[in-house]
């Protein structure tokens, strides 16, 4: 009797496999919006380079909120000074991006984006900088009261918003684009932009690099097992607190980087310009569900890709269109697509 | 005798604005398995979660081997050597089994021979090693539960009703598991509300009440005078 391992396989067998499914599904939802938004729109050309367009914006919009849905899986804070960290990271880039004329005019690929990856490097270290310093002095006072939190990283994000606009000015400033990031390129007599297939490559390197990190190393093993359920990391005897302190600069960094990225993209940059992205951002870190990269990726790309359809099909409803996706989600899965099961 | 590895004294704990602990003191001797019995709702869960550091008492000390941790973080607490198997059972659902196994070997990877030793004590866990921890039944969650806090030599095991809702056959093997637990010489809190399990495995027995320790004293007296156990734990405590 002391033995007798209990038979619990049969079910266990096919748990998995809906379990699977389930899991599955979310990441089906781009390819079937890819595939409906070939039939919505017809001509080939124009959508493909809508989907580009719409992949484009979504991976910038990941890079921006997967630092933020950590943060809120986390610790259950709520920091819309993420806003100002995405405008802080594209002033910096701009300016080094400014500083370099000799590499971002220069008709050379890998000098061009040298020259990019040297302005994301410095926005990302002062960004991540500043972040520990935003930790201690903002988010540590206010742990365990959303309300609190919401009223003083708001107060952050306005603060920070007027540094800007003291250090650059209270003008927007515009920027072109390295010189061989310039154009599109001609595929299947669709034009693409050059820059938004780079954007596309950098966001995928940059979900795979995060998802290794989670999935691959005891420091991602830690933190999406606190995601769940962080008094048992503690009681295993890991410091919580200070792996958040970490994921908090990582994320920071992670929006100077977003920043950059979404300054080339747009060419114009405002001390607002990250406050603006916050809706999109917040829409995708719910509906992916709080705490999942996986979920905010997923969902990032779905939001791309429907505002540019929406857009190219029927321009008035390229607003709502995001928030007619989040309500769909949500009541097919209220707590976002991926949602880790919380433990208290 | 040596002295003990844990001496909890006068200790006192809020939940919220509630009084749940009032002045708990006892001490679970090295190498004994120590039973906290007592009815729903006493202050046993609270206790176990004190004593890891999870709620703070805002009175009385906790000495473990010899030193007072009643100011360290729980996570310094697992680090000197208590290892927690909490009621909920605290699995890592979005993990795999191999995951949650690894994340409790806060001291580099798991040791070979002990996991083998943990595989033959649970065998399911190596049927969905790779699995995640989330698809497992109830039972075999507990079975992970228990191997996460033995996966190490811990000093001490706080362990918090690990036969609760579970079927006899696998209430068996959790006894046969606790039991090679103690026969290695373990320090041991056990909470039990199944009597004949806390009858099998316990040497000595703390009794609680309202927040407070009522009786204190060896296994053999209190399991051969049932009118001892009724007026101590009351109907609740099933016999047998
Ligand atoms: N979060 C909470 N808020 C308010 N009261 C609580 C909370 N958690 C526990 N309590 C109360 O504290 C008391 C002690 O709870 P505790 O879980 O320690 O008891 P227990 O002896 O472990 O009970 P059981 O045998 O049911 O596990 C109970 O009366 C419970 O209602
Ligand atoms: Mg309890």
């Amino acid at each position: 009797m002391m033995s007798a391992a209990p038979d619990h396989s049969p079910t266990f067998a096919r748990l998995t496999l809906i379990d699977r499914l389930g899991r599955a599904a979310p990441y089906l939802l781009v390819p079937v919006l890819v595939v409906l938004g070939f039939l919505a729109i017809g001509a080939p050309t124009s959508w493909l380079t809508l989907t580009v367009s719409g992949l484009a914006m979504g991976m910038m919009i990941f890079i921006m909120a997967s630092g933020l849905t950590l943060v809120f899986g986390l610790m259950d804070i709520i920091n819309f000074g993420h806003g100002a960290f995405i405008s802080l990271g594209a002033f910096v880039g701009v300016s080094v991006l400014f500083a370099l004329p000799g590499w971002t005019d220069a008709a050379s690929l890998p000098l061009n984006i040298a020259a990019i990856l040297l302005a994301i490097l410095a926005a990302m270290v002062l960004t991540g900088a500043l972040s520990w310093v935003f930790e201690r002095v903002i988010i540590r006072p206010v742990y365990g009261s959303h309300l609190k939190q919401i009223l003083i990283t708001v107060g952050a994000l306005i603060v920070l918003e007027e540094a800007i606009h003291v250090i650059w000015g209270g003008e927007e400033i515009f920027l072109i684009r390295p010189s061989e990031l310039r154009g599109a390129i001609t595929f299947a007599g669709a034009a693409l932009e050059k820059y938004r297939i780079l954007a596309v490559v950098l966001g995928l390197a940059i979900f795979f690099a995060l998802r290794v990190v989670l999935r691959r190393t005891k420091i991602g093993l830690i933190v999406r097992a606190g995601v769940e359920n962080p008094d048992m990391v503690e009681a295993l005897g890991y410091r919580l607190k200070l792996v958040f302190i970490g994921v908090f600069i990582a994320g920071s960094a992670l929006a100077g980087l977003g920043g950059v990225m979404w300054a080339l993209y747009e060419q114009v940059i405002t001390a607002g310009m990250g406050e603006n992205m916050m809706v999109l951002i917040f829409i995708v870190v719910i509906i992916g569900g709080l705490g999942s990269v996986e979920g905010a990726f997923v969902g990032a790309l779905l939001v791309g890709l429907l505002q540019n359809y929406v857009a190219f099909l029927e321009p008035k409803l390229a607003l709502i269109s995001n928030i007619a996706l989040m309500t769909a989600i949500l009541l097919w899965r209220p707590e976002g697509m991926m949602r880790v099961a919380k433990g208290h | 005798m040596s002295d003990p590895i844990l001496t909890l004294d006068a200790i006192a704990t809020d939940i919220a604005q509630y009084h749940i602990l009032k002045g708990v003191g006892f001490q679970v001797p090295r190498g004994q398995v120590t039973m906290l019995l007592g009815r729903n709702g006493v202050g046993k869960t609270t206790t176990m979660r004190t004593i890891m550091g999870l709620l703070r008492n805002k009175s009385g000390q906790i000495r473990f081997d010899g030193q007072e941790i009643g100011a360290l973080p729980a996570s310094a607490r697992a680090r000197a050597g208590i290892g927690y198997v909490p009621e909920d059972m605290g699995i890592f659902t979005d993990l795999t089994v191999e995951e949650n196994m690894h994340l409790a070997a806060v001291s580099g990877a798991p040791d070979q021979a002990r996991l083998d030793w943990l595989f033959s004590v649970f065998p399911p866990l190596k049927t969905f090693w790779r699995t995640s921890a989330g698809n497992l039944s109830g039972g075999q969650k507990q079975m992970l539960s228990i191997a996460r806090a033995m996966i190490e030599e811990r000093r001490l095991y706080l362990i918090d009703e690990p036969t609760k809702g579970l079927a006899p056959a696998i209430v068996a093997t959790m006894v046969g598991a606790l039991r090679d637990l103690k026969r290695q010489g373990a320090s041991i809190l056990l909470v039990e509300q199944n009597f004949a399990v806390a009858r099998a495995l316990g040497d000595k027995v703390v009794v609680m009440d309202d927040g407070h320790v009522t009786w204190e004293g060896d296994m053999g007296e209190l399991a051969t005078d049932t009118g001892l156990q009724e007026r101590l734990m009351g109907l609740s405590m099933e016999a047998g």
